[in-house]
């Protein structure tokens, strides 16, 4: 059983690290990554079955691909907490020489990231791509990946998403960070998802959906959704979140989608975000 | 001067799909992959053998190029199959992102090159690729020369590792390397010893500056053909040992003058010996419909191009 008050602490204290990391360096993604945090605590300190030694191959292993790359710092965050590198690093967040570049990437040697992303609409192919290794491997373990609604825009999305349908690629388990916004506004303004579930299901996948701001009904979730792989169908969770959770003067608006907080914001979030663990 | 004679014409394609198979064979982590073009890109035989370690992605080569550089999460090792426009121009900023920043072990194959795809048009004639793939950082670019020398790369890159992007073509042209001659990746190959002029060239153009340099013997002029199958990284030393002798030069290739095999040669020659040298090459222009050897002919792409530019260049000396 997993213990829900210690994930929302793990939570809680992600949140904090992320409104750090952008207030210092005066640029970042707050919006999306704050409305991620739970999903990612769920992952990687309930769900995923991984090491910390890290190695590119993950054999063996649940593999994480993030494709909206710019919640960049959600990722850092959990993943220095889960201990794949020292939280102090986390000050080093878009600074030259720093592993933690704005978008994440391998080429920096930082473990736990496998493809570098940022440039939208890749990472469902990517982890289409590894999951198909793990099935020539006979590998049983699941590969998640995680993609913003704005992002489903994109055609390669639907190219991947066929492919995987058609080839029955049954051992990926993705989600739509389902927040409703994208940079210039709501994406019903920009460019309206029509019918998302009924696009998916039409494209050949499972689909459920859960609440990505309520750490029992992720924990509830990513459980049920694994109960639907091996059934011969890609599964899709369409995950409702509210961009800035867990902030109150960044909910409810794509403001904050790529704005750091200044000086009195940032302690006007923290004021709302318990340390938990300590911050870094 | 030595001479080569061509054993018979084959496609530079089945060279690809003969070192694939081989290369299949060899290591079980091979993975062949093919947007819709399997017949094209010659493999079949793959296919068949290995039915389990062939992809089929449909006609979306941007997925392709994303899954591929997933697939190597794990070990294997993906050989991409399609069209030279569509492995290059077309999934720029997925072999960018994906395969070459995130240091992916990706080999991505290319067909029907240059304007030698023929009657299809400009729209399928890519002139960039080179181009646009050796300004990619960490990318190796090979072009190899016939059908012996692209299956023998086929087989290296596969032991190579790192992105790889292998151009090929669709005529069948003259055979003329050694069959079973190892390739060496970066490594230039002499093919006749000269004193007056040196002729780089790599792809369909190696057979026509052999050609050029019987011409040009005939006419007393001694020029050294080097066929230089792997553009980046580009063997320095070899170039510079042979300018230092001759002292001019020309190259020659089926591709834009802008980003291709004869830039690079003279952004080498500018910084370490500025050199007289000519283009032969595409300038500034698409393709157009016709006979591979109708265009070869009118974008003068040819042995008596070479030729011409091998007389003007001395004379420049």
């Amino acid at each position: 059983m997993a213990d829900i008050a210690k994930l929302e602490k793990v939570a809680s204290q992600v949140r904090r690290d992320i409104v750090r990391m952008v207030h210092a360096v005066n640029s970042g993604h707050p919006g999306g990554s704050l409305g991620c945090a739970d999903y990612f605590t769920a992952l990687y300190f309930d769900v995923m079955k991984y090491s910390t030694d890290f190695k590119m191959d993950g054999k063996g292993e649940d593999l994480f691909f993030l494709s909206n790359g710019h919640i960049s710092p959600v990722w850092y965050s959990t993943l220095a907490r889960a201990g794949f590198f020292e939280v102090k690093e986390l000050a080093t967040f878009r600074k030259l020489n720093t592993r933690l570049q704005g978008h994440p990437t391998t080429h920096e040697g930082l473990p736990g990231v496998r493809v570098a992303s940022g440039s939208l609409g890749q990472g469902l192919s990517v982890a289409v791509g590894a999951a198909l290794t793990k099935k020539h491997n006979n590998d049983d373990r699941i590969v998640y990946s995680l993609h913003g609604d704005g992002e489903l825009q994109e055609g390669q999305i639907w190219e991947a998403a066929m492919f995987a349908a058609h080839n029955k690629v049954d051992n990926i388990i993705s989600a739509i960070d389902f927040n409703g916004r994208q940079i210039d506004g709501d994406v019903s303004d920009v460019m309206d998802l029509g019918n998302l579930r009924g696009k998916w299901e039409s494209f050949g996948w499972t689909v459920t959906e859960m609440d990505g701001n309520n750490m029992q009904a992720i924990i509830d979730g990513l459980a049920h959704a694994k109960t639907l792989t091996g059934k011969g169908k890609p599964v899709m969770i369409i995950m409702k979140t509210e961009m800035g959770a867990g902030v109150d003067f960044m909910m409810g608006s794509h403001k904050w989608h790529g704005v750091a907080p200044n000086d009195e914001q940032l302690a006007n979030a923290l004021s709302q975000l318990p340390e938990t663990l300590g911050d870094y | 001067m030595k001479k080569y004679t061509s054993t018979g014409n084959k496609d530079t394609r089945s060279g690809f799909g003969d070192g694939l198979l081989e290369a299949g064979k060899k290591n079980e982590n091979v993975i062949a992959m093919c947007a819709d073009l399997t017949g094209s890109l010659k493999m079949d035989a793959f296919k068949n053998e290995f039915p389990d370690r062939f992809i089929q992605a449909g006609i979306a080569e941007a997925n392709m190029i994303g899954m591929a550089a997933g697939m190597t999460i794990g070990g294997k090792i993906p050989f991409t199959g399609t069209f030279a426009n569509f492995s290059t121009g077309r999934v720029y900023d997925q072999i960018r992102q994906s395969v070459a920043y995130s240091d992916k072990n990706v080999k991505i194959c290319a067909s029907h090159a240059g304007l030698t795809l023929g009657e299809d048009g400009a729209t399928h004639q890519i002139l960039e690729d080179i181009g646009l793939m050796k300004m990619l950082p960490g990318m190796t670019v090979i072009n190899p020369c016939d059908y012996n020398q692209t299956k023998a790369a086929t087989i290296a890159i596969a032991e190579h590792h790192g992105p790889v992007y292998l151009r090929f073509g669709r005529p069948k042209v003259p055979v003329f390397m050694p069959e079973n001659e190892k390739f060496v990746i970066g490594e230039a190959i002499h093919l006749t010893e000269g004193t007056d002029v040196s002729i780089f060239a790599t792809g369909h153009l190696v057979w026509e500056a052999l050609q050029a340099a019987e011409q040009l013997e005939a006419k007393g002029i001694s020029a050294e053909v080097i066929n230089i199958h792997t553009i980046k990284p580009l063997d320095a030393k070899a170039v510079l040992a042979s300018v230092a002798k001759t002292k001019c030069v020309v190259t020659a290739e089926e591709h834009m003058r802008h980003g291709g095999l004869g830039d690079s040669i003279a952004q080498l020659l500018s910084r370490e010996n500025p050199t007289p040298m000519e283009y032969v090459a595409v300038n500034d222009s698409f393709g157009e419909s016709g006979t591979p050897e109708e265009l070869m002919t009118k974008y003068g792409l040819d042995a008596a191009n070479i030729v011409k530019a091998a007389e003007k260049v001395i004379k420049r000396k």
